[in-house]
């Protein structure tokens, strides 16, 4: 059971550095530290970059939070400790 | 029907509303005034926790700040969403099984001591303090424009309001009205959004406006705003940084800690049935927040598109900006302009005496536009416009039907009620519950308790209207300060308690204490000691934004940095957490076994 509980606490610690990553990418880096560089490319008339930093960070932050529950809940029910 | 009769019918109806709700739902015992029986679904809650969270600086501040700021007005953006992932992922679903009604009570377990609440509950105050000194800011801009007053005279009649209408309910009342208030507020915010796009560009969808071309014209939207904005002098908008692109990236850093390190955020969590629902709910407050801040790009962009249309006659079509007869004649200015006149958060002063209006970047010093502005003779910028008045103008602006104002009047006023509302209900608890009765007086009847709750909600009204008639910034700005706060102090102290075992309550209390008291010396001399006009001491620390350049708003995001550091040096020299403790972290850490919150009567 021990052992279980430590493999379950890792696999959820994976998941949420998988889940930080992508947020970090959208919006620290999309949105901002490369931005100026993504600019050269138009989204219709958006500046690609200004897209991401005013749009599509957000959709994205949605997207991850139901990717992140869903996930998380399959692991719950993987390592049996999910809520009865 | 005019549109001051229109602008109270709307307004009283939707009060009425609200009102009703409030008293069929009415609390009754202690812990059904502070959470709502944790039997909501998880829709429900999102709903009710974006209604609380998006308070007068989303609704009333954020665009109109995001409209001067462009591009980087992002960082409102990124900053009060992204913190929803960090939240559904770091904290929500670990608070939700420990099962405690505050956050205070929960340092009060895993840190095992009454003194780590303590602390607790100070930093809670002095975020939540300054949060709605900022919703009084907003609450006066709103009720000035809605009444025809001053904006002083605003504040003092948006303080009783928010007064009766706080210690009215409980939360079991304001989830149901925070339900309500939600539809009046992204009504109102997406109407004369769709309107505005639909004039200009003739789509419909904001989001999609905002990145189309100009209605009869073979430009866009934003490249027609850039090429505008940049011949009268200012920065370019899709690209200016606020200071610099490191300032932009701490402030949104700042922000999103400080999202998941807010009380009157993470207390939504402990209502939700289930740890699952816990997570998922997370997932669902932020659609509904999305939809208004992926709609505020588009109403910045716009408003202020449509504000340098409307006071300069060549920037539809683009021509020559500087011709005399381009300028907007004063005495031709439109209704809306007088009608914040009388408020005094929209001023002209004829600098040049020719009658006409000129608004343009008079700092921009660049010889060839001084140049273009000397030829023109122009004598400086005559318009001068809070940016707090943006979102509320912005249908005038636009020309648009009254009832739509009268609408965007009465979410105003609901965005600011909401969420000062869910703020007083977080001071309440924490002074009545986690300071009085579990350190001072245990012994405290549950009638006392709630007593004690309704005067320190009175003495938080006085103190944030007080602070609110000379703010540290705009609504926007402001809140943004109370976030820091939340970041350097809370956020941390809730991380480590779920993520490290060892952590013990040396290291979290010292590392609340000096996070806090860093980020507030910082913030405190650039706005005075405790928000006090003329006690700035900002030389002592070397001149405004010392710190790399880093603005006070954004600082949080270091404080919390040497929280980190501080919590974790204290802790490899002091003992350890006892065994039942890190017993209980494990425990915490899943899911299995979740009771409902239980509150310690």
């Amino acid at each position: 059971m021990e052992e279980q509980g430590k493999a379950y606490w890792y696999a959820t610690l994976r998941l949420i550095a998988g889940i930080l990553s992508v947020w970090v990418v959208v919006s620290y880096g999309f949105g901002i530290i490369f931005a100026g560089a993504l600019n050269t490319i138009q989204l219709g008339g958006y500046p690609f970059g200004f897209w991401w930093a005013q749009q599509g960070s957000m959709y994205v932050f949605i997207i991850l939070i139901f990717v992140y529950a869903r996930l998380q809940s399959n692991l719950d029910k993987k390592f049996k400790v999910n809520e009865q | 029907m005019s549109l001051q009769f229109l602008t109270y019918l709307v307004v009283g109806a939707t009060f009425a509303l609200y009102i009703g709700i409030a008293i069929w739902a009415r609390a009754g015992s202690t812990k059904e005034f502070y959470v709502a029986g944790g039997g909501v679904h998880p829709v429900v809650n999102g709903m009710a926790t974006a209604a609380d969270w998006m308070s007068a600086a989303s609704f009333i501040s954020m665009a109109g700040l995001i409209a001067f700021m462009g591009y980087g007005g992002a960082l409102f953006l990124m900053g009060w969403t992204g913190g929803y992932v960090l939240m559904a992922c770091l904290l929500a679903p670990y608070l939700r099984k420990f099962g405690r009604f505050t956050v205070p009570a929960f340092f009060a377990d895993r840190y095992y001591s009454k003194s780590a609440a303590g602390v607790a509950v100070i930093c809670l105050l002095v975020a939540s303090i300054t949060y709605i000194i900022g919703q009084m800011t907003g609450v006066g801009v709103a009720f000035s424009r809605f009444l025809g007053v001053s904006n002083d005279m605003g504040i003092y009649i948006g303080m009783a309001i928010v007064f009766c209408y706080a210690v009215f309910g409980g939360m079991k009342g304001i989830t149901y009205t925070q339900v309500a208030q939600y539809c009046v507020l992204i009504t109102a915010y997406t109407i004369p959004a769709i309107f505005i796009s639909f004039q200009l560009t003739g789509m419909p969808i904001p989001q999609l406006g905002l990145g189309a071309s100009l209605v009869g014209e073979d430009i866009s939207l934003l490249a027609r705003l850039n090429q505008t904005i940049t011949d009268l002098g200012f920065g370019q908008y899709t690209t200016t940084v606020p200071g610099s692109k490191l300032n932009m990236f701490v402030y949104t850093v700042s922000l999103m800690i400080g999202t998941a390190g807010l009380p009157h955020v993470i207390i939504r969590f402990f209502t939700v049935p289930t740890v699952a629902a816990a997570r998922s709910s997370a997932g669902w407050a932020l659609v509904f927040i999305a939809i208004l801040y992926t709609t505020a790009p588009a109403v910045a962009a716009m408003a202020r598109y449509n504000l340098h249309a409307t006071v300069n006659t060549a920037v539809k079509g683009g021509g020559d900006l500087f011709a005399g007869e381009s300028s907007l004649a004063y005495d031709q200015r439109p209704d809306w302009m007088k009608r914040w006149e009388v408020t005094g958060l929209l001023k002209w002063q004829d600098k040049n005496g020719d009658g006409r209006i000129q608004y343009y970047n008079d700092k921009n010093s660049t010889p060839a536009f001084q140049g273009k502005v000397e030829a023109a003779g122009w004598q400086g910028s005559e318009l001068l416009v809070n940016n707090d008045i943006i979102v509320l103008a912005n249908p005038e602006i636009a020309l648009l039907p009254n009832w739509v104002i009268a609408l965007v009047a009465a979410g105003g006023i609901a965005a600011a009620l909401s969420t000062a509302a869910g703020l007083l209900l977080a001071i309440s608890s924490a002074i009545s519950h986690d300071l009085l009765k579990k350190i001072f007086v245990p012994g405290m009847s549950e009638k006392n308790e709630l007593l004690a709750g309704k005067l320190s909600m009175a003495g938080a009204i006085l103190v944030a209207g007080y602070l609110g008639l000379n703010p540290p910034g705009f609504a926007a700005g402001t809140v943004a300060l109370a976030f820091g706060i939340a970041a350097c102090s809370i956020f941390p102290a809730l991380m480590m308690g779920i993520f490290s075992k060892n952590m013990c309550k040396y290291g979290a209390m010292s590392g609340m204490l000096v996070g806090l008291l860093v980020t507030l010396f910082y913030v405190f001399a650039h706005k005075g000691i405790f928000f006090i006009k003329g006690t700035e001491y900002v030389g002592l620390i070397g001149g405004p934004n010392a710190f790399f350049g880093i603005t006070p708003e954004a600082f949080g995001a270091v404080g919390a940095l040497i929280n980190f550091l501080t919590a974790f040096i204290v802790s490899k020299f002091t003992p350890a957490p006892p065994a039942h403790i890190q017993q209980l972290v494990e425990n915490v850490r899943t899911p299995r076994g979740a009771k409902s919150a239980v509150g310690g009567h």
